[in-house]
């Protein structure tokens, strides 16, 4: 046989090892998790849908529906008015205030609109790669002080997130949400700024030097000199290439030599093996489990790579690896802040008549969307859980259910937003300026937006009686023993660490559940 | 003698030399204290928003000082003088005891090699004690407990925050965020603490809840009456909150690090009386919380370090204010402090590129000081590299 009927062989073997892997017909376990992972926690029909059925099947639909995937509603009014004035012409401090003022209530839009997507959608594998992006080309409001360059980049992430890789990646290069934050708009040739040459390797293509990625100092030099004149058009804030900054001679990239633009170096860094492999290891630890197998990333990598790099094909063999399905990692996974809210909210069925609470409660729990903490995203898995984000974890779906326990009873909020169960403005002036100030802590409206937050909380509310009744339970029993076990498969990844008093009842039971460690786990 | 002090006795290399020299109860009444000790308290005060040095610590001799902030300067007849050249704001009046008891030592002129001048980033570099262009994920004083202070107690956390939800330089460490102690111990009825097993996912989880469980289980207790008067103000809460912590925690493993917060010190307009209203409170806090901890016992064996993300421009802008710069002075306070000025001011002719002050101090040198001089630890391991530490330890 040649060396390529060999390889031919081998990955026919391996696709066939794959396919046997996933399973003929999901269990009502097996289906969850494919759900859980690929979207937010399921509810119960979403999960009996899919049970039963051929898993390749099932995710060959599941990648397709999100592919064609559009958003259900419109985005906020900023995105259509014209572009602000960029701040250093504002010359009063009042127009700069204001203008802070503005932006910071454009950027909360633009999150409430993005976590009611995530909460309603009916195609959540679509934000959750959108989610992924955002994490791996991450890109701070914080830095880019332009919502609307936010949004446009929020664009950027939409139309490829199970596109082309290197679509994406010119994209998002050339965005000026990525040109502001990581510098490049002003980097010319006679004093080319290094730091997007430098991330776009560590982090966006090849992955550390030290880790594989196999580039050096050099080349960092040598691909920030393709990059200069990539720059903004700051009446529109668009992307505009000025020739006159841009450095026309001989570069050395990665063992290639030519008079490279920015483009030409993507391409090479495209042409790297390294970075086939270092997206493919990513996508396991989104979606597989927390350490990649070597053997296994390398295969998908390849395919990945000979796909011309199509996003779609790398998931959907992730999704199809024997390691996605091996009980072992069931549960291995820890849920973001995103995934602890929206799949508490999707999955109980919570009704709300406003996403914003949501996304102050993600932001107090480590996940600010639009700000992660620095270019590198949020770190995730186990540096979601500390003593602070834990408690206040529990205390999220504590008072959830608390508040329905009570309901009639108490005109408690549901969701109190500060430490020690109370509200953040009500919490006086030092409180308020450790939330403005820390990195990743949320930055709160304004006092009409508070009103609006608190108002918002008052309205979550959740129907414990026809929830259980869809398993045979009621709120104001104690679960049989089979309906526990029931619950405890809905509702956890893993077997629950903690025994429940007997005699709680439906509801209390749920909430109960809710704070057992192992329903951090995904 | 007392659990705590046999521990702290058989914990440390050095301490077991000590052994026969001191009479129960030493670690109330000795001053001169082994490295490394356990019981020790680090107090880390963060300025946030990037404190403008220059007005904290005046230069009241430089004309060139009044040349650069026509508006803003703090007049020369109203400094508290501490030196002939440098004088203090005169709303750190609180701080003169601790001046004249020879218990506060400033260090003037810190900073770092290419400074980033974002808030965000720069308090991520202070934090982590990273090079300007590196992104570590451990916090420094995290490092230094994995470095091997208090290996052999095993604190009941190995930090506390106050009102803090970033966990900073203990990001890492096995630390808890509280406003005070009896809310979190209320708080805490959620843990449910249990053998760590399962999954790594899962260990993790069981770890943390049985670290808040075994914190709150030690700062359980009844509140100490203190005679010292706290602020009325939301600093002095968090001083008070941090004293209740240090009394919890007589006759256990203790608390090595405590972290408060104060500011926006971020005076981009109007910086007199913002600053002077800040440093108020910093000056009157720190005076509480040398009263509180004295009464404790504890003020020798407490180590207190301010912390911001920057200084300031030199010069002050069109809107009686100062933009985001490059170098402070830092504070450095306690009962084992050798007082007094430390490191060249900055010179104020001398502007870089930016218009911005050079540093003569590198932030690592403060930490690899705490490192080696207050818990004996290996500098090297806690700021990655070598860093000359300042000699403002007594001990």
């Amino acid at each position: 046989m040649t060396p390529a009927r060999v390889m031919a062989a081998l990955l026919l073997a391996a696709g066939m090892a794959a396919a046997q892997a996933a399973p003929r017909a999901m269990t009502q376990a097996e289906a969850r998790h494919l759900l859980v992972r690929t979207g937010f926690a399921p509810t119960q029909a979403e999960v009996d849908r899919i049970a039963g059925q051929d898993a390749q099947r099932v995710v060959a639909d599941l990648v397709a529906r999100a592919q064609a995937a559009r958003p259900l509603y419109p985005p906020p009014d900023f995105v259509s008015e014209p572009p602000p004035i960029p701040n250093t012409l504002l010359k009063s401090k009042e127009e700069q205030l204001a203008m802070r003022q503005q932006q910071l209530r454009e950027s909360l839009e633009l999150k409430t609109w993005w976590m009611r997507e995530m909460i309603e959608t009916p195609t959540p594998l679509a934000e959750r790669m959108v989610l992924f992006w955002h994490n791996h080309f991450a890109t701070s409001q914080q830095k880019v002080f332009r919502s609307q360059a936010m949004w446009h980049q929020h664009q950027v992430l939409r139309a490829e997130a199970l596109g082309n890789f290197r679509r994406l990646l010119h994209g998002v290069a050339k965005d000026p949400a990525m040109l502001v934050y990581l510098d490049g708009a002003n980097s010319r040739k006679e004093a080319p700024n290094e730091n997007f040459a430098r991330e776009v390797m560590e982090l966006f293509t090849l992955g550390e030097a030290s880790q594989g990625g196999g580039y050096s100092e050099q080349d960092i030099k040598e691909a920030a000199r393709a990059f200069t004149g990539w720059s903004i058009e700051y009446a529109d804030f668009s992307y505009r290439f000025r020739p006159a900054l841009h450095d026309n001679g001989n570069k050395t990239v990665l063992g290639q030599s030519g008079n490279f633009d920015g483009d030409a170096v993507l391409d090479v860094m495209l042409e790297q093996p390294a970075a086939a492999r270092f997206i493919t290891a990513k996508l396991w630890k989104e979606f597989v489990s927390p350490v990649p197998e070597a053997r296994e990333v390398e295969r998908i990598a390849q395919d990945f790579r000979a796909s011309g790099y199509d996003i779609a094909t790398a998931v959907r063999e992730l999704l199809l690896s024997p390691a996605f399905w091996a009980p072992a990692n069931r549960g291995s996974l820890i849920k973001s802040p995103v995934d602890l809210v929206v799949g508490t909210v999707r999955q109980f069925g919570f009704s709300y008549t406003d996403t914003m609470p949501f996304v102050l409660k993600s932001a107090q729990l480590g996940q600010n969307l639009l700000v992660p903490p620095n270019v590198k995203g949020w770190p995730g898995y186990t540096e979601w859980i500390n003593t602070a984000t834990l408690l206040e974890r529990k205390r999220f779906t504590e008072q959830l259910f608390r508040a329905v326990e009570l309901r009639g009873e108490s005109k408690e909020p549901p969701i109190a937003m500060g430490p020690g169960g109370r509200m953040l403005p009500g919490d006086g002036s030092a409180m308020m300026q450790n939330a403005a100030a820390g990195p990743g802590a949320p930055r709160l409206p304004g006092r009409d937006g508070i009103m609006r937050v608190a108002e918002g909380m008052a309205k979550i509310t959740f129907d414990p009686e026809q929830w259980l009744s869809q398993y045979g339970g009621h709120a104001d029993r104690e679960p049989s023993d089979e309906l526990k076990a029931r619950l405890a498969r809905t509702l956890l990844a893993v077997p629950a660490t903690h025994d429940i008093a007997p005699g709680t009842v439906g509801v209390a039971y749920l909430r109960t559940l809710t704070l057992d460690p192992a329903y951090q786990l995904k | 003698m007392k659990r705590r002090d046999v521990l702290n006795l058989f914990s440390s290399a050095t301490g077991a030399a000590l052994l026969g020299t001191h009479a129960p109860g030493w670690a109330q009444a000795v001053q001169q204290r082994a490295t490394g000790a356990t019981d020790r308290i680090l107090v880390l005060i963060e300025l946030k928003g990037g404190n403008d040095g220059l007005n904290m610590v005046v230069p009241y001799t430089d004309d060139t000082y009044y040349q650069l902030r026509s508006s803003i300067a703090i007049a020369r007849d109203s400094v508290i003088r501490i030196d002939s050249r440098m004088g203090l704001h005169p709303d750190l009046q609180a701080l003169v005891p601790l001046w004249e008891k020879d218990e506060l030592a400033i260090v003037q002129g810190v900073g770092y090699p290419q400074a980033n001048l974002s808030h965000f980033r720069s308090i991520e570099i202070w934090e982590t004690a990273s090079r300007s262009g590196e992104y570590l994920a451990d916090g420094w004083v995290a490092r230094a407990m994995k470095a091997g202070y208090g290996r052999d107690v095993h604190f009941a956390a190995e930090g506390v925050l106050i009102g803090l939800n970033d966990f900073g330089p203990l990001a890492g460490a096995r630390a808890v965020t509280l406003y005070n102690p009896e809310a979190f111990v209320n708080q805490a009825r959620f843990a449910m603490p249990g053998h760590a097993s399962g999954n790594p996912a899962l260990q993790h989880l069981l770890r943390v809840e049985n670290d808040v469980s075994e914190a709150a289980q030690a700062l359980r207790g009844e509140k100490f009456a203190f005679a010292t008067e706290f602020p009325a103000n939301g600093f002095g809460s968090s001083v008070r909150a941090a004293a209740q912590v240090v009394a919890t925690q007589r006759g256990k493993a203790g608390v090595p690090v405590i972290v408060l917060t104060l500011g926006s010190f971020d005076t981009h307009q109007g910086q007199l009386g913002i600053q002077a209203g800040l440093l108020r409170q910093l000056g009157e806090g720190l005076a509480a919380l040398r009263s509180s901890l004295t009464e404790l016992g504890a003020w020798d064996r407490t180590l207190v370090m301010t912390f911001s993300e920057f200084g300031r421009r030199a010069r002050q802008n069109q809107s009686n204010g100062t933009d985001h710069g490059t170098v402070a002075p830092h504070f450095v306070a306690g009962g084992a402090v050798r007082g007094g000025l430390y490191g060249p001011a900055p010179e104020l002719t001398r502007l870089d590129g930016t218009q911005n002050l050079y540093y003569s101090t590198d932030f690592r040198q403060l930490y690899a000081t705490v490192a080696r001089d207050w818990w004996g630890v290996n500098p090297d391991n806690v700021v990655r590299g070598r860093f000359e530490p300042v000699g403002f330890l007594r001990t």
